[in-house]
């Protein structure tokens, strides 16, 4: 079963103690809600939870496939976007049809041929987010995915999550900006 | 998934010019020697050799910069991560892709610096022999070095400083395969092969801690 649990986290950076005894446990169809000011470390736990920053104390536990929407978009600037998706599609074994129905999913069918690096802000987060969508993974890690995005996008991307939840699928979602999470649990920093 | 990972740096390594750079550097840089010691051919023809190698050393540090550092600061080491892809693993795969961009164009344009120098079919062959052997070696290298100055200021630079004193052993075994025999050639493989296993490990280390 799919399920991703702190249990008593802390997290400290460049000397300074972020958060500590941070516990929380999701399990399928269940959300967590992240929010704090900045500095306060939304990113910081977004990179525990996905196993890339290591906890100062505490431990996470994951059972899944992650996907993980980061700040980086990670797509290469001379490839097209279909392309650039593609890659990272072949690196975790969806179907085919997962890039394209991503892609429609997030409203950028149109610029599937269009190359990386002439997508404005907004469009890059939804490329970001497409490749979430399209890696077919249980467990999804948002870092501020509504970020540069226009409000009809931002309801576009509750509602992925939402149907994410439906599926079984579990979200971690680290924003600064009201996205629609019905009962999911707040973990304010 | 390796393939994928092999194919994406091969593919980068020739999108853009950027192999077309490394090879138009190689070539400068060979025919800055007679420009440097006079026109003499049978001087050019005795020198040619190691001055192929030399050439060869400082053009692998061309694309140095850009082989991992983007990569960190893209994300894509990041995303590789979280999907438990190895580092030695994602490092070995771009050093092979690195080398398939970077020896092939190498190895092409040796002959044309050859006719440059005037040298004999037979040096020639001496040169390609060893730039095949010592080549993986030297992409490897080059994915360590470019790990370990990703994020640096003046990468470029540093990297210099880092790669070309682990490169020296491939050039004396390089240079002294071409009228030292097979012995050389035997130590040039054994450097190469070296590198090669070790280089992934170093790359995976610093690309970790780049990461943190």
């Amino acid at each position: 079963m799919n399920r991703l649990a702190f249990d008593r986290v802390a997290c400290a950076r460049r000397g300074q103690l972020l958060f500590e005894t941070l516990s929380f446990a999701l399990g399928p169809g269940d959300a967590a809600l992240v929010t704090g000011p900045n500095g306060a470390g939304k990113s910081s736990l977004v990179r525990i939870a996905a196993g890339l920053l290591a906890p100062a104390s505490g431990a996470v536990i994951r059972d899944g496939g992650l996907a993980l929407l980061a700040e980086a978009t990670a797509l290469d600037h001379d490839r097209t976007l279909a392309d650039a998706l593609r890659f990272w599609a072949t690196l975790d074994g969806a179907a085919r049809e997962a890039v394209p129905a991503a892609l429609a999913a997030l409203d950028l069918t149109p610029l599937a041929a269009a190359p990386v690096r002439i997508l404005s802000t907004g469009q890059r987060r939804r490329a970001a987010m497409a490749r979430v969508v399209a890696s077919g993974s249980p467990i999804w890690l948002l870092d501020e995915p509504a970020n540069g995005l226009d409000q009809p996008a931002v309801d576009r991307l509750a509602a992925l999550i939402a149907e994410h939840r439906t599926r079984g699928g579990i979200a971690l979602v680290a924003t600064h900006l009201p996205i629609a999470l019905p009962d999911a649990i707040e973990v304010r920093l | 998934m390796i393939a994928a990972l092999v194919w994406r740096e091969a593919r980068r390594g020739y999108a853009g010019g950027g192999a077309t750079l490394v090879i138009a550097f190689f070539l400068l840089v060979a025919l800055l020697f007679p420009f440097a010691i006079g026109p003499e051919a049978t001087l050019l023809a005795r020198v040619g050799g190691g001055v192929i190698w030399a050439a060869a050393l400082l053009a692998a540090l061309m694309p140095v910069e850009r082989l991992v550092g983007p990569d960190l600061e893209s994300g894509v080491l990041d995303q590789l991560a979280i999907r438990g892809t190895p580092m030695a693993v994602v490092a070995a795969a771009k050093a092979l892709g690195h080398w398939l961009a970077f020896a092939p164009p190498l190895m092409l344009a040796a002959v044309i610096a050859a006719g440059l120098l005037d040298l004999s079919a037979a040096t020639l062959w001496r040169v390609e022999l060893g730039l095949a052997l010592g080549t993986p070696g030297l992409a490897a290298l080059a994915i360590a070095t470019g790990a370990l100055v990703a994020g640096l200021r003046g990468a470029g630079a540093v990297a210099g400083l880092v790669m070309l004193p682990l490169a020296v052993p491939l050039l004396i075994f390089g240079a002294g395969a071409i009228d030292g025999g097979s012995g050389a050639l035997k130590l040039l493989a054994a450097v190469s092969l070296l590198l090669t296993a070790g280089a992934p490990f170093v790359a995976a280390a610093a690309m970790r801690a780049g990461m943190d």
